[in-house]
């Protein structure tokens, strides 16, 4: 086993970092999102349906290109809002979790919806004829029963965005110790002559990562079936 | 409960336009699969808005579409019962019981766990989770969760249609006997004739998405005399009593044998009214274990039969017999007969 370098070891850390704050981050989005979609009925529905799974079907590159053109400088999230709160994204972890979680923003909402869907209406309205307001029907008897669901989307988005490449190099860059995730440093290290060992080092803690947690949903998988 | 309700509701199709007012505390809503039953029940629950109208519960409006008011639900104090449980699943017997009163101004609190706990003797089920009950005994949580919610109306949508029959007269006398000692005025959606009048003493008749009549369970029974379909007379019987092969029970002030007996106080039994046979005098001996006398005090056509209304001591029944046969008896109102009943006529139910 050949030895990490200081940035290797880095951009593990990062992988996992970008991955575990975009999902929570999006946690709430994406629940609403599914809410929304699963028991509203409003204008513009189809519209968010789709703007929402867009990044499911767009090429990542092409998601991390609108998206540094979007909050850069001279795009109109960049320059209406994050620069006069003096936030600088572009080229920084924090825009490789925001193109983490577009990219995998989608999966999480079909997830959750997935969960939603499987929910009794008459649960719902049971609640609601019991004396639970809107809000209280949401967090009594919703989000329990999406639980399934949310942690499955979770794991599906942690899951894309320690693999995520596309976007996070448009938007983040491959700065070594700053922005660069395992697979942007696998791309680095076969890029260059004799860094194959290297890149190998790192498929096989990608893939680790990745199989522990694929085993951790599964463990909580069963252990919920278990306490039903 | 007095409720008035007048409102319009389209739904592709179906159109649901309903104008009533009424009183009383077990009131019916009658009408075959797709006449706007369930669509009406949830207008009042407040779980779907009228397209325009009215409704009003004890005085207080809960939906008034010229005033732009559509009170939510859970401020409506109007408890649901539905075709299944539906129960929480996530949470136990306990949490789902106490979820409704949890959310019930105190000041309305009348019902509490232990006394609910204790009339509907579901104790032994309180810290288990749901999915381990049988189905009769989730209707019961159900119902249990519904009523300590203190609601002041309770609306059951066809709340025995997913039990097994055995179950459901238990859970019929279950249901009337809570309502009943909790003081609790219902709404009892069904489109079966017999839960109709075993519940409830007022009927609004649903047909094609309009309130047609208010009728009683006992009329719609007798009407349906006219399609050869019988009559089935009800009798609520008392303090059974095994001797040999039969039983011995209670009925007003009567004593009646019956084969099909079971040891709980009170069982409601169905006998047909064309299995009762009718004497002029009285015969002396008959294989029919039950023998009644009676006052005939009304004769009615049913099409090609004749209703005989019966007064024997404090309990009526309805014989059913062939025009010949009320001549060849010289049958008029306050004439004395006797009514013989066979132990195996009767059905029990429940």
């Amino acid at each position: 086993m050949p030895s990490f370098t200081p940035s290797d070891y880095s951009a593990i850390l990062l992988s996992v970092r970008v991955a575990v704050v975009a999902t929570l981050l999006s946690l709430p989005f994406g629940f609403i999102v599914a809410y929304l979609m699963t028991y509203r009925r409003f204008r513009g529905r189809v519209a968010l349906d789709v703007i929402v799974n867009l990044p499911l079907t767009l090429p990542p590159v092409v998601v991390g290109y609108l998206l540094l053109l979007l909050l850069g400088r001279h795009g109109f999230v960049g320059k209406m809002i994050l620069q006069p709160l003096g936030i600088n994204l572009i080229f920084t972890w924090k825009a490789a979790v925001v193109a983490t979680a577009v990219v995998g923003f989608p999966l999480m909402v079909r997830s959750i919806r997935i969960g939603m869907e499987t929910i009794d209406v008459r649960l719902i309205q049971a609640s609601r004829t019991l004396g639970a307001g809107w809000f209280d029907t949401i967090m009594t008897v919703i989000v329990p029963l999406s639980v399934r669901g949310l942690i499955a989307g979770s794991v599906l988005m942690f899951a894309r965005g320690l693999g995520e490449f596309g976007a996070t190099i448009i938007v983040a860059g491959n700065i070594p110790g700053v922005t660069q995730t395992i697979p942007l440093a696998i791309y680095e290290y076969v890029s260059s002559p004799g860094g194959d060992v290297m890149a190998l080092s790192l498929c096989v803690v990608s893939v680790t990562i990745s199989v522990l947690v694929l085993l951790f949903h599964e463990w909580l998988g069963r252990r919920m079936v278990r306490s039903d | 409960m007095e409720l008035t309700v007048k409102v319009q509701k389209q739904f592709g199709t179906f159109f649901l336009d309903a104008d009533f007012a009424i009183q009383g505390d077990q009131v019916g809503v009658f009408g075959p699969s797709g006449s706007g039953k369930s669509t009406l029940v949830s207008l009042i629950a407040g779980l779907r808005h009228p397209d325009r109208g009215f409704i009003s519960l004890d005085g207080e409006t809960l939906f008034d579409s010229d005033r732009g008011l559509h009170m939510p639900p859970e401020h409506r104090r109007i408890g649901m019962v539905f075709q299944r449980a539906h129960l929480f699943p996530h949470l136990s017997v306990r949490s789902n019981l106490l979820y409704g009163y949890k959310r019930c101004d105190p000041r309305y609190r009348k019902i509490t766990l232990d006394t609910l706990v204790s009339v509907m003797q579901i104790g032994h089920l309180l810290d288990r989770g749901v999915r381990h009950l049988s189905g009769g005994e989730k209707q019961r949580v159900a119902i249990g969760r519904a009523v300590l919610s203190n609601p002041r109306l309770l609306l059951m949508d066809e709340p025995l249609s997913a039990v097994d029959d055995s179950l459901k007269f238990q859970i019929i006398s279950y249901l009337k006997n809570t309502c009943e000692i909790f003081k609790i005025p219902y709404l009892f959606i069904s489109h079966a004739l017999l839960e109709m009048r075993i519940m409830t003493n007022r009927v609004l008749n649903v047909e094609e998405g309009r309130v047609t009549r208010q009728v009683t369970g006992e009329d719609l029974a007798r009407e349906r005399m006219k399609d050869a379909a019988g009559y089935m007379n009800l009798l609520r019987l008392t303090a059974p009593r095994r001797i040999n092969n039969l039983y011995t029970y209670r009925w007003e002030d009567q004593e009646l044998f019956i084969s099909s007996g079971s040891p709980m106080d009170e069982t409601i039994f169905e006998v047909s009214s064309t299995d009762i046979i009718l004497f002029k005098r009285h015969p002396e001996a008959i294989s029919a274990r039950n023998l009644l006398k009676g006052t005939v005090v009304d004769i009615f056509e049913t099409g090609t039969r004749m209703g005989v209304e019966l007064k024997c001591g404090d309990g009526r029944l309805i014989a059913e017999i062939v025009k010949e046969a009320v001549d060849e008896l010289e049958l008029s109102k306050g004439v004395e007969i006797y009514a013989a009943i066979k132990a195996v006529a009767f059905r029990r139910l429940g």
